[in-house]
């Protein structure tokens, strides 16, 4: 058992490794990864001194705590969703710390802003592929820091040179006497010492575990069915509720019939909300059976007649006005004018749902004077101040308890689910704890938004682009979430993709019109911004290659000369999936080059159309440049992951509105590529010592033009929607 | 009623309506939370567990089907010689990542590699296919399976 689930909460801030931090100083990070969200640069890192904690423990930062008999504890800032984190980050301060993994317990952290605020979000949240880009300096001083301290220690002891003594495996050594101590052994020492303001971190050429393919730490657990997801948490007494909620975004519940549903065993509750019906019983089974039982009547409220056409049409109209203008390159009116060559496009993509394998839940116990949360969430602050907010409490008489997330992809950044348990767990006696039946999931998700770009482009006598115009319409989910983020009319992730594009395109002009769909709510979703911008710059570029009558890379290569990094994926990617052989009649390649999440990305996907428009991956090879990659066997995981998570988008995703009500339910209608379908995935990562970009979500947005590129090789059908229409491939 | 049931061994007793889905059963009333909820309508894979050794969907087989047939899961599966062979190829193979449907998974393949030692890749299509994976795993787990083929 390597992950504790200590009781978590701000009220229980006294804790030892707390005291020590009361110093603190805000260094200013000088881990400044391009790409992504950087609203804040200063962390909270080592402050002056550490204090002498209880039973001789050493806790020199938020991060690490050495307890007197040995254990060696780490608390992860970020939260293990299945990206690796759990392996990576420890993989870090463990490098440092000159400790093995296998030395190492891990505890989530506990809700606080300021101990576990991500440096490159300002808030304490897991999303937008970078943990192990926000980490990466300050988790390594935190490791090299407290192993100067605990040498310090040693050497004091001794009495010799502290560069005479050297850690390694949790315990500091002294050749020349053959001395040695364990970790343990020195904590108590090692904390009355200073902090060090500054501590040397080891030259790359010195990793022990950095770059290699360390086994996750959480496997064990995953494969004999002892691992506790959220929706396993089962606190004494605990009620199970399931619910409905308006089918209608916005309705509320006119009426409640719910004689039959207290008739079934089982049954405990009905708790009628405005906007919701939850039945609370013994187990799922009796309040499933009851929730079925229940004669709800609905006031389906201002969006009964909504409809996905409705809003796809505000879009469209959207993109025929000025938006605000994302990035700007010499004068594109004026080299579209003199063009020889003009192409158009519009692109559009779907609402998405994020259909997390485990489905939303939320277990919460609300006493007179406080509100306990069990739940596995990547923004355990968010819930403790929605819970509170919810609640009618102080923050720190909410205590959450967070968990490992069974899928997040986005949907568990966010709180609404939290503040239906608290609303639900305020009519019962006792914990309940509140799951969504797959339905509910599907259909009251906060979903990807929908997008549509307008693009032109101006090409010259030889058919190479000489002005590219791209203006979309669609939701700001920053705007929501994040709102100092969203600042004169723009923010960094809707529009990351779309610019900033690794090609020398010398008259260049996006603009982004934020236009938020009624009836229906968004959020971020794996590849968040790049998800579509990505789908569209990519088609789009194809499209202009096969307007010059071009090979579709050598085309992108030839405005690589400044960005050597882009090219040399797209080159390796290339060869290795043997760009322009020869292949069977209605099989093609399609090529995509992406830079985002600071990760460079090549993707070419071999793909088959038969003659009735089934479309089928075949063979997918990914060509990376993450910069330094901190567990390379984490980095081949993430992209396999992210191409089958993108191809399920590319060829299934699709969330509709009609009435005002989600037309897909579960898995029949909202179907997830499976083992059959599934493709042959080749990653090649190229080396290189540079700071690691981030690898959770690049795969998604890069396989998604990839395969509708492919596609028209294959059947000379332009795909400009998704998901893809097998009715246009026949 | 009560129902006698027989999970991992062990005779159980648990006092619920006969249609309930043998899924709440483990997890709710008996406190064994390594099967888990997916769908609810056998389209996902997750709640599989084996009946007398055949791989079925628990959140659509009653209790009162169940009768004197035993029942294993994810919990005891690695005291079957085929099910301890696939839960060290997961480990050898880095297969999890999120792991919520990986219970799942590991019962679908560990009836699989009891009754076919040898299974082809169509052979994994057929016996997989009813298995999602979210975190799109399917390349380790095929590679997994056969990994645990060749042990045997």
């Amino acid at each position: 058992m390597i992950l504790d689930h200590p009781a978590s909460s701000t009220a229980g801030a006294a804790s030892s490794s707390r005291k020590g931090l009361s110093r603190r100083t805000l260094l200013q990070a000088s881990a400044a990864a391009g790409g992504g969200l950087m609203l804040r640069l200063s962390l909270p890192l080592p402050g002056r001194e550490a204090e002498a904690t209880n039973a001789g423990s050493f806790a020199p930062n938020a991060f690490i705590r050495i307890g007197g008999e040995g254990q060696i504890v780490l608390t992860m800032p970020y939260v293990e969703m299945g990206q690796g984190t759990y392996t990576s980050i420890p993989m870090l301060i463990a490098e440092e710390l000159e400790v093995d993994l296998s030395q190492v317990r891990l505890e989530h952290a506990p809700p606080d802003e300021k101990l576990y605020a991500n440096p490159l979000l300002g808030v304490q949240a897991t999303g937008n592929s970078n943990a192990i880009r926000a980490a990466w300096q300050p988790l390594r001083q935190a490791g090299a820091a407290a192993r100067t301290m605990l040498i310090a220690a040693a050497a004091k002891q001794w009495n010799v040179d502290p560069a005479s003594c050297r850690a390694q495996r949790g315990e500091v050594r002294h050749e020349p006497t053959g001395r040695s101590a364990r970790y343990g052994d020195l904590a108590a020492d090692a904390a009355r010492l200073p902090v060090p303001a500054n501590v040397a971190l080891k030259r790359p050429q010195d990793f022990k575990l950095i770059g290699t393919p360390a086994k996750r730490l959480d496997t064990p657990m995953k494969v004999n069915g002892t691992a506790v997801y959220g929706i396993d948490v089962r606190p004494p007494g605990v009620k199970i509720a399931t619910l409905a909620q308006s089918p209608v975004f916005g309705g509320r519940v006119k009426s409640v019939d719910d004689a039959a549903a207290k008739t079934v065993k089982g049954v405990r509750q009905i708790v009628r909300l405005d906007d919701a019906v939850a039945v609370v019983a013994d187990h799922m089974g009796a309040a499933k059976k009851g929730l079925a039982a229940l004669k709800i009547e609905w006031d389906d409220g201002p969006h009964a007649k909504l409809s996905t056409r409705d809003i796809a049409v505000e879009l469209e109209q959207a993109t025929l006005k000025p938006g605000a203008v994302a990035q700007n390159i010499g004068d594109t009116a004026n080299a579209m004018a003199q063009a020889a060559t003009r192409v158009e496009a519009t692109y559009q993509v779907p609402f998405l749902a994020h259909a997390t394998m485990e489905p939303m839940n939320c277990t919460v116990h609300v006493r007179k004077d406080g509100c306990e949360i069990w739940v596995g969430t990547q923004a355990v602050a968010r819930v403790q101040a929605a819970a509170a907010k919810t609640a009618g409490l102080p923050l720190d008489k909410v205590t959450v308890h967070n968990h490992l997330i069974g899928g997040g992809f986005g949907r568990r950044l966010e709180a609404d689910g939290a503040i239906r348990a608290v609303q639900i767990a305020q009519q019962v006696d006792g914990p309940v704890k509140v799951v969504w039946t797959r339905e509910e999931d599907i259909q009251h998700d906060m979903y990807r938004p929908y997008w549509l770009d307008r693009l032109s482009a101006g090409l010259d006598a030889k058919g190479m682009p000489v002005a590219w115009n791209n203006r979309f319409a669609g939701s700001s989910v920053i705007a929501r979430w994040l709102p100092p983020g969203f600042k004169n009319g723009l923010d960094p992730d809707s529009t990351e993709g779309a610019i900033d594009l690794v090609y020398a395109l010398p008259n260049f002009h996006v603009e982004y019109v934020r236009v938020e769909p009624p009836g229906i709510p968004t959020a971020f979703w794996r590849s968040v911004g790049p998800s579509h911008n990505v789908f569209v710059t990519e088609s789009f570029m194809d499209e202009l290659a096969a307007a010059a009558k071009q090979d579709a890379v050598a085309y992108r290569r030839a405005l690589l000369d400044k960005t050597p990094r882009a090219k040399a994926v797209l080159e390796l990617a290339a060869e290795k999936a043997g760009w322009g052989q020869p292949l069977p009649e209605r099989v093609g390649r399609g090529v995509a080059l992406q830079f985002v999440f600071a990760t460079y990305m090549a993707q070419v996907a071999e793909v088959e159309v038969s003659k009735d428009g089934t479309v089928r991956v075949r063979r997918v090879v990914c060509a990376v440049d993450c910069g330094t990659a901190v567990n390379p066997d984490t980095v081949r995981a993430q992209i396999q992951s992210g191409v089958i998570f993108g191809i399920t988008a590319a060829l299934h995703g699709e969330i509709t509105l009609k009435d005002g009500r989600v037309e897909q339910t579960n898995f029949d209608t909202y179907q997830m590529l499976r083992m059959n379908e599934a493709p042959a995935i080749e990653v090649h990562i190229v080396q290189n010592t540079e700071p690691p970009g981030g690898m959770g979500e690049a795969g998604t947005s890069c396989i998604v033009p990839a395969v509708t590129n492919a596609i028209f090789a294959a059947t000379g059908k332009r795909l400009r929607k998704l998901p893809v229409d097998g009715a246009q491939l026949k | 009623m009560p129902y006698d049931i027989k999970v991992n061994g062990a005779i159980r007793t648990v006092d619920v309506d006969g249609d309930t889905p043998l899924l709440w059963v483990l997890r709710d009333v008996l406190g064994m939370t390594g099967t888990k909820f997916g769908c609810g309508m056998a389209l996902c894979g997750a709640c599989t567990v084996h009946m007398d050794g055949n791989p079925i969907r628990s959140c659509i087989t009653s209790v009162d089907s169940v009768a004197s047939a035993a029942i294993t899961t994810i919990e005891a599966i690695g005291d079957t010689p085929a099910g301890k062979r696939i839960q060290k190829a997961w480990l050898d193979r880095e297969v999890v990542q999120c792991g919520y449907c990986q219970s799942g998974q590991i019962m679908s393949a560990s009836a699989l590699l009891a009754g076919n030692p040898h299974p082809s890749d169509a052979d994994i299509d057929d016996a997989m296919s009813g298995n999602i994976c979210r975190c799109g795993t399917y390349v380790r787990i095929r590679e997994a399976i056969k990994q645990a083929a060749q042990s045997s």
